[in-house]
């Protein structure tokens, strides 16, 4: 221990001062633009480079919060590893042995936070909040992180409109020593966001997040804090059996499928929660389909005997094992399958319905889209059309229904998409990139003549997503003899 | 090559006489760059390869390695050393194995060793020839309390671990993932307990070591796959207990 008391006496005397002018490991700081009550942020340049940037300084010293060493700690090691446009980019660190700093991204505009005054806002424009903050999570999740402080004052938007997470201080890294996990006896965070099984000492849940988004998205669309803002541990642990009044009690008229939404994010057990960030996202970018519940038309709170019954329901305040984060989201994928709708499709549809049923039977908690692209000539400045078109959206949405019936899914895994494009490769591609689509399941058709005309939108499809594709055929049949000139091969058609 | 170039570390914990184990993790360690071997103990013991493995080691530690003391080692010379059945077993076939030189060399490694701020031990920091295993954070802690050094490194219980120690003396735990690179930050003290190379038991079968960048302060426990049915067969066929070879394929 001496020794080490010995090197930090050394390195203070020559710690350098954060102040305008003075330059840390090449960082020149120019003026301070936030004092909070754990770090002070400071602008910051480096040579030759115009990126905006700021310097986030823990406040340590004599009598200090450890909190805050602790919580510099974490993201001194969290930030490098991050990465994407839903995090703020970092360019540098220094520890606690010289000048502890962090140098990240400065992302222009301010957090939501400043929304807070004009609260609650339209329904349309909660839902856009939300479904960005849902896929900036999905998109943390994926790199093993878990945020734990989403709220108002975490969440900016870049002016390209993506959501970014910013105070990494209460995250968890999945593949990372968790510093918080056993410094403090009690939680850490904002109260009134915090999820019910983060009193309980868990740390590895994701969706965790998801409650934390709930509060938020009850918040901005009641204007009322659904937990109030209690501070107290015990204020605090009523959430563990006390469920929020249902927001249509608070405002008439509240949508039925943004309740379903809201108090699903908000339900006590996590695994009555969406099972993804990525899962919330979609639901979020397709109201219209989400499953009404019995959540939806509640206009109360859970009655008494249930919320003894949760009070004294000691299994859900027992800790459970740790979690592999990347596999728990690795179990509930977002599928989606393309099918022809077209007469002579019913083979290859029934091939794509065994595949499709495969994975999903071993992945109960994976969400199915099924969709089909209804072909457009490319020019439709038609108003005949018009019409047309819609009946066939319709009928194509029952046929899709149709083929989905055998899988005997939940309605609330699965959905139907009819897709209006000029290019169908290019529109399931849109589509799964859009709604984070973790696997595309497509068919390949054997007649080389259908190919050729509708082309082969499943070698596109396989060849430029960003996802796993499966390609499926029908099942193979004994060769042909061959009759000159009436036969090609399957794969011969024009790619 | 001088102190100040040497960056990249690969730390050995547990070889026990698997020699397809240690080559493969030492030649994973070369591939990847290693300057400079550490070994914390227990070369002998269980495995079927002991010649080998003490050769190798010495060979090691002629070209600049450092290495340690462990209890199977320390058993070679000192009969008295209380064990389980299979490993006293074991021992016994090893003594008769190894030549006077070979029993030297365990004899006289030092039980810890110290550079740099970093502590190499076999079992633990606090009193090295008990060979208490670190199983908690308590453990951990008195091992900590033991030392001036802001990382330790051991091994001795066959399970990866990752302890650390903040200024205020609160403790974290954690189960590294392996090829995961991990800072370790200064102003904490850490204490880095290995897997095993030659008889892993967290129910994973490869050979478990650690490589450390001095520079970034990152460390990077490794799994490497190897040749383990040649290994359990060596076991079995030098007439060793058979469950010595059996835990091999199933890493418990």
């Amino acid at each position: 221990m001496a020794r080490t008391m010995n090197k930090t006496l050394i390195k203070t005397s020559l710690k350098p001062l954060v102040e305008p002018g003075a330059v840390i490991d090449g960082f020149t700081i120019e003026e301070c633009v936030h004092r909070g009550g754990m770090a002070t942020l400071w602008s910051v340049t480096w040579p030759d480079s115009d990126t905006p940037m700021l310097m986030k300084v823990p406040l340590v010293s004599e009598g200090e919060d450890p909190a805050a060493i602790v919580s510099f700690e974490m993201e001194q090691m969290i930030l490098p590893r991050l990465s994407g446009p839903h995090v703020p980019a970092c360019f540098g660190t220094g520890d606690f042995a010289r000048q502890p700093y962090v140098v990240i991204e400065r992302i222009p505009g301010k957090t939501l936070y400043q929304r807070l005054s004009e609260l609650p806002v339209s329904y349309e424009e909660a839902r856009a909040l939300a479904g960005k903050i849902a896929t900036a999570l999905a998109d943390l999740h994926t790199q093993n992180v878990i945020h734990h402080d989403v709220k108002p004052s975490s969440i900016m938007f870049r002016p390209s409109g993506e959501a970014v997470l910013i105070d990494f201080g209460l995250s968890h890294h999945n593949q990372l020593p968790d510093l918080l996990q056993e410094e403090f006896r009690l939680p850490y965070g904002t109260a009134p966001y915090m999820a019910p099984e983060r009193l309980l000492g868990v740390r590895d849940d994701p969706r965790s997040d998801l409650f934390s988004l709930g509060v938020l998205l009850y918040f901005f669309t009641t204007g009322v804090r659904p937990f109030g803002e209690s501070e107290t541990l015990r204020g605090m642990r009523r959430r563990l059996w006390r469920d929020p009044h249902p927001p249509s009690k608070l405002r008439p008229g509240y949508p039925p499928w943004l309740q379903e939404v809201v108090l699903r994010c908000l339900e006590i057990e996590p695994v009555w929660r969406y099972p993804t960030a990525s899962q919330l996202a979609f639901e979020l970018g397709h109201p219209d389909q989400v499953k009404l519940t019995a959540r939806s038309e509640r206009l109360t709170r859970d009655p008494l005997a249930t919320v003894l019954r949760r009070r004294f329901n000691w299994e859900l305040t027992q800790p459970k094992p740790k979690a592999d984060l990347a596999a728990q989201l690795a179990s509930c994928p977002i599928l989606a399958v393309a099918l022809d709708t077209a007469e002579g499709s019913e083979e290859l549809n029934e091939a794509l319905r065994i595949t499709a049923g495969r994975l999903l039977a071993t992945l109960p908690s994976a969400r199915l889209a099924c969709l089909n692209v209804l072909k457009l000539a490319r020019v439709t400045i038609d108003k005949t059309l018009d019409e047309q078109g819609n009946n066939k959206h319709i009928d194509r949405m029952v046929a899709l229904k149709h083929w989905a019936s055998p899988l005997k899914l939940d309605d609330n895994r699965l959905t139907v998409h009819v897709l209006e494009a000029v290019d169908p490769a290019a529109a399931i591609l849109e589509f799964a990139d859009v709604n984070h689509v973790d696997h595309i399941v497509i068919g390949a058709r054997r007649s080389s003549l259908v190919r050729a005309l509708l082309g082969s939108v499943s070698s596109k499809v396989a060849a430029e997503a960003a996802c796993t594709v499966t390609v499926v055929r029908p099942p193979r049949l004994a060769p042909l003899p061959e009759l000159a000139g009436t036969s090609k091969e399957p794969g011969e058609g024009r790619d | 090559m001088t102190a100040e170039e040497i960056v990249l570390l690969a730390v050995f914990a547990d070889i026990h006489a698997n020699r397809q184990a240690f080559s493969a993790c030492l030649d994973f360690a070369r591939a990847h760059g290693a300057q400079r071997y550490i070994c914390l103990g227990d070369y002998v013991g269980y495995g079927a390869d002991p010649e080998w493995t003490v050769d190798t080691v010495m060979g090691l530690v002629d070209d600049g390695a450092m290495a340690v003391r462990g209890n199977h080692d320390n058993a070679i010379g000192t009969p008295s050393e209380t064990m389980n059945a299979e490993a006293q077993a074991a021992i016994e076939w090893t003594r008769g194995r190894l030549n006077a030189a070979q029993r030297r060399f365990l004899a006289e490694l030092p039980m810890t060793l110290q550079e740099d701020g970093r502590l190499y031990v076999h079992s633990e920091a606090s009193h090295p020839t008990r060979w208490r295993y670190v199983e908690s954070t308590a453990d951990a802690a008195r091992s900590l309390e033991a030392t001036d050094a802001d990382v330790t490194f051991c091994g001795h219980i066959h399970l990866p671990s990752l302890y650390s120690m903040s200024a205020a003396e609160k403790m974290t735990s954690f189960v590294p993932t392996s090829g995961v690179p991990v800072q370790l930050l200064g102003g904490r003290r850490w204490l880095a307990v290995l897997g095993s190379v030659g008889q892993p038991r967290d129910r994973n079968p490869a050979a478990a070591f650690a490589m450390l960048d001095t520079e970034s302060r990152e460390i990077t426990y490794c799994r490497v796959p190897y040749d383990v049915e040649t290994a359990a067969q060596r076991i079995r066929d030098n007439g060793l207990p058979l469950w010595l070879a059996d835990r091999l394929t199933v890493g418990r």
